[in-house]
């Protein structure tokens, strides 16, 4: 556009409808650029799981003879790797709802006292969460290892349950606290006139008021049990307590691993906790702009 | 979505109403007060068990002085600190650049920009071990499918990536961007939806459009939550495991380590988890002030939750 007329010109309707044709253009060239970079690494991951042993190594950038092979040898635990996959399967979808549950449980009880019983020093829990929250999960890895052995949990899904629950219940904490200013405070104060008792509030009351938010924090509490990797792999290492992850890993122990075989399980392992994502979306976009909203 | 509501809630939240109303007719007596204890107490017990124990464990394990002097001549360390510090400097700033600018881009209206949407938010949506294994095939020299694509088009011979120090660090961070970089656009894109439309009006009336209504509108009201979420990913990518351990491998030679990866490596694969701790430990004097930058800044206005 050119600026520096000191009268402004009138422009004909065709120059407004060109230039945004043109930023439409732009627009779209944009988004085929991001369609690309999105799904190149999917699509990399179907290619390899659609091909034949040898294709692989074929240097084609599309299966050649595309077959569904490595998902039938997965399915029938026809590969020594993976002879206990269902039950790894299993063993996840265990830790993944033992995780959900307890969060949910641990999470709405701590911030029900804090929030509205306003229980004297609820601050200090407050910070503990938000401490637990901002220190990398990672950093803690090799002392908690150790703790497992203490407590004699080595090996047990339980030391992963735990351990995972205390990653997931800050969050918790925080969103539930959120949402709950939105509940007002009266419908707890005429309950107690009726002389009802906090468990009976907080079950009867609180809990069916949060239902939302209790979606949004248990769909978190699940995936991040299901995706996460590194406790999985330092806290269950035999065959029969490990998780899907842990089993997926274990291809990456040889070299002559059969790709197709591992991009197989790898795309079995990530479709529960995409289907659940895309599922609980609006719910999770509803906890997001929650806080934005409300203040 | 985990940091959605902290963030935004400080974007906006500071102008929150104090509400000091007293809960429960001012206090809490008798039976009520055991009961508060009891539904506070789950809480304290696992943050007792599972985060002072470890931190006050680990504390003890790297208290020993001559670990760091092991620590500081070692000079895998040394690249590890370069590494990490490379790696959420450049990784988080470049991501958090371009996840404001598709924010932007997103936020416009359309029925194909929702569509994208879809596609755009499925790297975050995969779970991240499934994804790295992807990417390390598809950088592989000799096999992966960015060569093959390489040579199809223009018959060259890409290098092999993940065989390299510098290619191999890029090739790490760029996965952690592709990872996540839907996610954060997607915190920016909420708090851009979140400043009111009366805002942009008014400054039409004013006569601000285009780089002015951005400049003098836009700008300043995310600049917190901007700041905010690049913090937050600092600490998300400085404890980052998968990327380095999936995609490079921290190969060749554990020259393209990071802290989170090496302080496993020297515990579980070196067999030294005192020497694993104080690597990590090293990484306290950062870690520290944005722990404490980040709970000033996240705890909600009331001072309680």
């Amino acid at each position: 556009m050119s600026a520096t007329t000191t009268v402004r010109r009138i422009r004909s309707p065709l120059f407004y409808s060109l230039q945004r044709l043109g930023v439409e253009a732009l627009c779209l060239a944009l988004g085929f650029v991001l369609v690309v970079w999105s799904l190149t690494p999917i699509y990399n991951m179907w290619k390899i799981a659609l091909d034949s042993h040898a294709g692989i190594f074929g240097g084609s950038i599309w299966p050649e003879a595309p077959t569904l092979e490595s998902f039938r040898v997965v399915v029938t635990q026809d590969f020594w790797y993976l002879e206990r996959f269902w039950h790894q399967f299993g063993n996840s979808f265990i830790v993944g709802l033992s995780v959900t549950g307890l969060t949910l449980a641990i999470g709405s009880l701590a911030s029900f006292t804090v929030g509205r019983m306003r229980l004297r020093n609820g601050w200090m829990l407050t910070n503990a969460a938000l401490m637990t929250y901002v220190i990398p999960a990672s950093f803690l890895a090799i002392p908690i290892y150790r703790i497992m052995q203490i407590y004699g949990l080595g090996n047990h899904l339980s030391s992963l349950i735990l351990t995972l629950t205390t990653f997931a219940t800050p969050y918790a904490i925080f969103i539930f606290s959120q949402y709950g200013k939105s509940i007002p405070m009266e419908l707890d104060e005429s309950a107690r006139i009726d002389g009802a008792n906090p468990l009976q509030i907080y079950i009867r009351i609180y809990l069916p008021l949060m239902a939302p938010a209790l979606v949004a924090v248990g769909t978190y509490a699940l995936l991040l049990a299901w995706n996460e990797y590194l406790y999985n792999f330092l806290l269950l290492s035999t065959p029969q307590s490990m998780t899907v992850a842990v089993a997926l890993a274990q291809f990456l122990n040889s070299d002559e691993s059969p790709w197709n075989y591992m991009m197989a399980t790898a795309i079995i392992y990530a479709v529960p906790p995409i289907i659940l994502y895309y599922g609980f979306r609006r719910y999770m976009a509803a906890g997001l702009t929650m806080g934005g909203v409300k203040g | 979505m985990s940091v959605t509501q902290q963030t935004l809630a400080v974007g906006r939240g500071l102008a929150a109403p104090r509400t000091w109303r007293k809960a429960w007719f001012g206090g809490l007596h008798g039976a009520d007060y055991v009961w508060a204890i009891a539904f506070a107490l789950p809480y304290a017990a696992i943050f007792l068990a599972f985060v002072v124990y470890p931190i006050a464990f680990g504390l003890w394990m790297g208290s020993d002085l001559a670990l760091y002097e092991q620590l500081f001549t070692d000079p895998r360390y040394l690249t590890t600190v370069l590494n990490t510090l490379l790696y959420v400097v450049i990784g988080v700033n470049v991501k958090m650049f371009l996840a404001f600018l598709l924010s932007g881009f997103f936020i416009r209206k359309g029925w194909w920009i929702k569509g994208l949407m879809v596609i755009f938010i499925l790297p975050w949506a995969t779970p991240a071990l499934p994804a790295y294994m992807s990417i390390h095939w598809f950088l592989n020299g000799q096999w992966g499918m960015l060569n093959n694509i390489l040579y199809a088009l223009f018959e060259f011979d890409g290098p092999t990536y993940l065989n390299e120090h510098w290619t191999g660090l890029a090739s790490n961070i760029g996965a952690y961007i592709w990872k996540t970089l839907p996610f954060w656009t997607v915190i920016l894109l909420a708090g851009r939806m979140a400043v009111p439309t009366e805002l942009y009006e008014a400054a039409a009336v004013d006569g601000a459009t285009g780089l002015r209504r951005f400049a003098h509108v836009t700008l300043p009201l995310m600049a917190n939550l901007y700041l905010v979420c690049t913090l937050l990913d600092m600490v998300f990518a400085l404890g980052d495991f998968n990327s380095t351990y999936f995609v490079s491998g921290g190969g060749p030679a554990m020259s393209t380590e990071v802290l989170a990866t090496l302080g496993i490596r020297y515990a579980f694969t070196l067999a030294l988890p005192r020497l694993g701790v104080a690597a990590v430990m090293s990484a306290l004097p950062v870690l520290i002030p944005l722990v404490i930058i980040l709970m000033r800044r996240l705890r909600p206005s009331e001072g309680q939750l």
